[in-house]
């Protein structure tokens, strides 16, 4: 096992009403852990992303982020410890520019000289430095979940949460991605929400199969994709 | 708008405020010089709303509230103080924390958009009617009488620190002047600043802006009270320009014009705001002259003309024409520029791929 739990959940519950979206789950993520969480439809993958970012107070349960309960945290909170959030549609400043949007992103931890060099490197990284002035509502879709994922990098954080981060990309777009993500992965812990099963294989290290709001396995991707009951719920509806 | 041009512009907006600051009152008649200062202070209410709904996103319907706050804190406290040094300060503190207190709730509460005008042209409606209704002799502050629909009689501001020594009307003029053009360039120096580059950022997108890290309520209440500190200054300047204050400053009527003169002059700008008001101020006193056309069916009608067809407001529309005009002559250029950008990498993925 690699290093000490990064993410804790305990029992983590999160009811609609009479709909129990996420029920019971424990899950933890180590230090350098690249964990992706797979699931058909509705099976609470991103409600239990929702309650790991503060976008959702969970009904029951705890979730602990270094020793930290953040239960009834705000997202800023969340954030503020150092956790990288990319949610899954697009969420930029739509009106601003490439590097405006990176800017806020670097200078909300960092000093202003060290923002801006930041800026610069991940441009860099995201490979968007020639179109850094444009405005973000003016570029592909693609290029727009670079510009989200760029504010995750920007912030340098030590813990990374992404929903869907390569949706609706083209094929060479999600190449980039993935390596975008093993390089996050060099620095921070990640939890990865993906749909995408090719997608997964280029990434996964563990994966976690969600199933009407609990967990089913946890396991490396090969097993996962093996197992015939994951078949039966996920895979196999894709499989014709 | 690349930032060396903005400077340009800003650079002329100095030079012309200070020209007009030191001329006006060499070539004006006094009338008009006092008429003038009115118009300064509305147009420093239409900044204070330009800024917090043009760059914060925060619609509030009753911004002449604090301005209203601001003027009622001064005439108030400069009548129990014997002077106005202080009550300029008190003033704007006033209308600031009120601001600040009502913010706190709405931001807080996570008020939506919509509640949010509803509740502050509320309670701009709900002082008016107060106002209106304290014209008994038991209701007084202090030594001051708050004169019900009346209202009360300004005392004329005083040297700072001199209580006997009064400024006339065109030394009035010159602090009403002079708190514009400080007021603009604050709130240049604010959007520019990390605070106001969030606030902007805010009102792009919240939820991305508190995924960032940053507290979306505390930004908002913090731009807010900032915005009912402005417009109470405002309100000091208009107390005095006006030479009394009456509840009618609360009515819907105000708070409506405060809204059409940022609407008019151009939200996502500072200057626009101020431009829509003294244009739509000298518009309606020279209409008030005459009896032919009703005045509120004139605003309305230049309303629904700039929603329908001049919905970003004057300044940001001629902007716009002048970089289209520019544009159409480096067209060609850029789009050159922007295809050489984009296939290096494109050719990139392609090896890898």
């Amino acid at each position: 096992m690699k290093g000490e739990i990064v993410v804790e959940t305990r029992g983590l519950s999160m009811h609609f009403g009479g709909v129990v979206a996420v029920d019971q789950v424990d899950f933890t993520l180590r230090e350098k852990e690249l964990r992706c969480l797979i699931g058909p439809n509705g099976a609470g993958k991103s409600t239990f992303f929702k309650c790991l970012t503060g976008q959702l107070k969970p009904t029951f349960g705890d979730v602990v982020i270094r020793d930290l309960n953040v239960n009834r945290a705000h997202s800023h909170e969340i954030a503020g410890l150092g956790v990288g959030i990319k949610t899954q549609v697009p969420n930029v400043f739509e009106g601003l520019s490439v590097q405006e949007n990176i800017w806020l992103a670097a200078r909300r931890f960092h000093p202003a000289a060290r923002a801006r060099s930041l800026v610069e490197e991940t441009l860099d990284r995201i490979r968007l430095t020639d179109i850094r002035r444009e405005t973000v509502n003016e570029i592909s879709h693609g290029q727009r979940q670079w510009v989200e994922l760029g504010m995750v990098i920007a912030a340098e954080p030590w813990l990374v949460l992404l929903d869907e981060p390569a949706a609706g990309m083209t094929h060479e777009e999600v190449q980039l991605t993935a390596e975008l993500i093993r390089e996050i992965n060099k620095t921070a812990s990640l939890i990865v929400v993906e749909h995408d099963m090719q997608f997964i294989r280029m990434i996964a290290d563990k994966v976690t199969v969600f199933h009407r709001g609990a967990i089913l396995i946890e396991d490396t991707m090969d097993v996962v994709a093996a197992d015939p009951m994951v078949r039966e719920v996920y895979l196999g509806h894709r499989k014709k | 708008m690349n930032r060396t041009r903005e400077n340009s512009w800003l650079i002329l907006i100095a030079v012309l405020g200070v020209v007009f600051l030191i001329g006006a009152p060499q070539v004006l008649e006094l009338f008009t010089i006092i008429n003038l200062t009115t118009a300064i202070a509305l147009a420093l209410l239409a900044l204070s709303l330009g800024l917090i709904w043009g760059f914060g996103g925060i619609l509030c319907f009753g911004q002449s509230t604090f301005f209203g706050i601001g003027a009622y804190a001064y005439v108030v406290s400069a009548i129990n103080f014997g002077g106005t040094s202080w009550a300029v300060v008190v003033a704007v503190l006033v209308a600031a924390a009120f601001a600040a207190v009502l913010g706190y709730f709405m931001f807080y509460g996570r008020v939506s958009d919509v509640y949010l005008g509803v509740i502050t042209l509320t309670v701009s409606l709900i002082f008016y009617n107060l106002m209106r209704r304290t014209s008994g002799p038991e209701y007084k502050i202090g030594d001051a009488q708050l004169g019900g629909f009346n209202g009360m009689n300004a005392p004329p501001l005083n040297m700072p620190g001199d209580a006997s020594w009064i400024l006339f009307p065109e030394d009035v003029f010159y602090v009403a002047m002079a708190a514009l053009i400080i007021g603009y360039f604050l709130c240049v120096w604010l959007i520019r600043s990390h605070f106001g580059r969030v606030a902007v950022a805010i009102r792009e997108n919240e939820l991305r802006a508190e995924l960032v890290g940053y507290d979306v309520r505390l930004h908002k209440l913090i731009l807010f009270a900032i915005g009912g500190g402005l417009a109470g200054a405002a309100g000091v300047l208009f107390a005095n320009g006006v030479g009394r204050i009456t509840p009618d400053v609360f009515n819907l009527y105000n708070a409506a014009l405060t809204i059409i003169w940022v609407i008019v002059g151009g939200r996502g700008t500072l200057i626009g705001p101020i431009l829509g008001a003294f244009g739509l101020f000298y518009l309606i006193s020279s209409l008030g002259q005459q009896a032919s056309i009703n005045n509120n069916l004139v605003l309305g009608v230049i309303l629904v003309v700039f929603v329908l067809l001049v919905p970003r407001g004057i300044v940001p529309s001629v902007i716009d024409l002048w970089d289209r005009r520019r544009g159409r002559r480096g067209a060609f250029a850029r789009q050159g520029r922007r295809r050489r950008s984009r296939s290096p990498r494109k050719a990139e993925t392609h090896h890898e791929g």
